[in-house]
């Protein structure tokens, strides 16, 4: 027993306990890593289930060369063979186009958001983007097809599919540019007036520079998204078996439609495996892309 | 080149807020001029309208003239960029360009503005460099990243920028606030070096740093905080640091400050 005169003397200076954790704490910090640990494998589980599945179900026809340099021409549903080159194709070249008409459109609209817009005009424009952020992929398929085939009466082509998809994809590229030039401190902007660089020299050798490598990973991890997109592809880009690069005009395969054109076959016929092998070809493609958006990425210089 | 500045009855704000409130005032050319006084006061604010650099903040807005060489840089047809191409700015932090090698960094201002000659921007890589006082430290090593220099040597470096592109006028806010002491006296040794070919204005919270290396010093000091900031004295430097006239220098250079 420690007295408060004994206290004060320093009789009692017994060392602070640093060692002891309360119960309850370790408890809940115990509670939390569980709760923790279960909510990650709920997530990792069925995504781990899903690429296990598709690369056991279609990896086989993926190590054949012919997978990637043949099409699907002259071949049936209950014929083994052919390859999926007519689709990769399709679906690069679209995301090639695609990306061509969304980024020169997307980065400047983040230029002009970030760099210039003042005002009445430029809240307008990033609530319009807000709203296109939001648009449901069927939907941006459905206007594409309700303006020029019902409203001009054209025959459906690529170059439809790639301008539904330009509208899905331009306010991704909008919002992460206008996140990456956000980044771009503005002593770097003000570094670069006071040498008496003019504004529009500013932003392009100075501030997009900066932020190029933040902007490119954007751009592909957008990309990556909309190569996945099938609900426009379903209404404006009928699926074919030959090789085409014909944008403006008959029909192109891409590998969502080449899945979607045999994912009723029985499990006993060929075209069965094609439809695992495809989607598989697909999520490679997504990956490589997702990936070289990771590598890119860490290279900015914000 | 060299030129000097007069500045008469200037206000300034941001919006509506007076920042600083009827600064007049006088800079002699190839001279240094010492902005000195309380944080908040109104120093980087005064530095930032002599090249037009104040306006670059949305609703920021000024009053008064700025003579340079007797034209007013705010009459009207006055373009900024032209302002600033011929009074350069060093700033409180250094601020190399990141996706530019430390060669390109020193000829930005050329570069930008449409110098191609490689020759020429060779020689006045060189001949920054040495002015800056940084030729022999990073010679060797022209094409690798200006940022990957100390905090010292991007100064330095951003000091090479701002004379390569040969203003007549040099503004210096607080360009050694960041620095040790060997660089920032290697820095004001530049400074002594720069003042024969420029007209310097410095920013500075080290009082010695003003006696040691300014002419003339400019004291300014805030009645309250929300109060517009005011010039309160102005003189020689061996007047203001010795002899100052008003009370309030004197309190605030022997730091009996408030
Ligand atoms: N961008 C801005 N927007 C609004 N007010 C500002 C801005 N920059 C500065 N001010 C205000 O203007 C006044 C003067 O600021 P200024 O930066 O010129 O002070 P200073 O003397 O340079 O201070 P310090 O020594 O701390 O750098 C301060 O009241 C400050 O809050
Ligand atoms: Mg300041």
């Amino acid at each position: 027993m420690s007295t408060v005169a004994d206290v004060l003397a320093g009789a009692d200076a017994a060392p602070v306990d640093l060692t002891g954790r309360s119960g309850t704490r370790a408890l809940r910090d115990g509670l939390a890593r569980v709760l923790m640990w279960t909510a990650f494998a709920v997530a990792v589980v069925p995504l781990v289930w899903i690429l296990w599945t598709v690369a056991a179900e279609g990896g086989r026809l993926l190590i054949h060369s012919t997978w990637w340099t043949n099409s699907q021409v002259g071949v049936t549903a209950r014929r083994v063979g052919g390859g999926a080159t007519h689709a990769i194709q399709g679906t690069l070249l679209q995301a090639g186009v695609t990306a061509l008409i969304s980024v020169p459109i997307g980065v400047l609209t983040a230029v002009y958001l970030v760099e210039y817009g003042r005002g009445r005009v430029a809240r307008l424009v990033s609530f319009m983007v807000g709203i296109l952020t939001g648009v449901p992929s069927i939907v941006a398929g459905l206007f594409i097809y309700a303006v020029f085939m019902t409203t001009f009466g054209m025959q459906r082509a690529a170059i439809f599919v790639c301008l539904a998809l330009t509208l899905l994809m331009i306010p991704t590229i909008v919002r992460s540019t206008e996140e990456m030039l956000k980044l771009v401190p503005n002593d770097l902007r003000e570094a670069s007036y006071a040498l008496g660089v003019p504004k529009w020299k500013t932003i392009s050798a100075v501030v997009l520079p900066t932020a190029f490598s933040g902007i490119v990973t954007g751009i592909l991890l957008g990309l990556a998204r909309i190569m996945g997109e099938t609900a426009p592809l379903l209404i404006l880009g009928p699926y074919t078996k030959a090789i085409t690069a014909n944008l403006f005009g008959g029909n192109m395969a891409t590998l969502p439609t080449m899945i979607n054109q045999d994912r009723d076959q029985a499990v006993t016929m060929p075209a069965y495996d094609r439809v695992w092998a495809a989607a598989l070809t697909l999520i490679l493609l997504i990956l490589v892309l997702n990936l070289l958006g990771r590598v890119i990425g860490p290279r900015s210089k914000v | 080149m060299a030129k000097r500045i007069d500045i008469s009855d200037l206000s300034i704000y941001y919006g509506a807020f007076k920042a600083v409130e009827d600064v007049t005032m006088s800079v002699p050319p190839r001279s240094v001029t010492a902005f000195i006084g309380p944080s908040g006061c109104g120093k980087s604010t005064v530095l930032r309208t002599l090249n037009r650099m104040h306006e670059v903040i949305p609703g920021a807005r000024v009053e008064g003239k700025v003579l340079l060489d007797g034209q007013d840089l705010y009459g009207s047809g006055v373009d900024p960029v032209a302002v600033r191409r011929t009074i350069g700015m060093v700033f409180q932090r250094p601020n190399p360009f990141p996706t530019m090698t430390i060669r390109d960094n020193v000829v930005a201002g050329l570069r930008l503005n449409g110098v191609r000659d490689k020759k020429r921007l060779d020689e006045i890589t060189e001949q920054s460099l040495r002015g800056a006082n940084l030729w022999n430290e990073v010679k060797d090593r022209l094409d690798k990243p200006g940022a990957g220099l100390s905090g010292g040597q991007q100064q330095r470096l951003c000091i090479a920028r701002a004379i390569a592109v040969s203003p007549e006028v040099l503004l210096m806010d607080e360009p050694c606030s960041a620095l040790d002491p060997i660089s920032t006296l290697a820095i004001e040794d530049l400074i002594n070096d720069l003042k024969t070919r420029f007209t310097i204005v410095i920013v500075t919270h080290n009082m010695q740093q003003a006696a040691r290396v300014s002419d003339q010093t400019a004291f300014f000091n805030l009645a309250a905080t929300g109060k517009p900031g005011k010039l309160v004295e102005m003189d020689s430097t061996s007047t203001i640091f010795n002899n100052p006239s008003l009370k309030a220098t004197e309190d605030y250079i022997s730091g009996r400050f408030g």
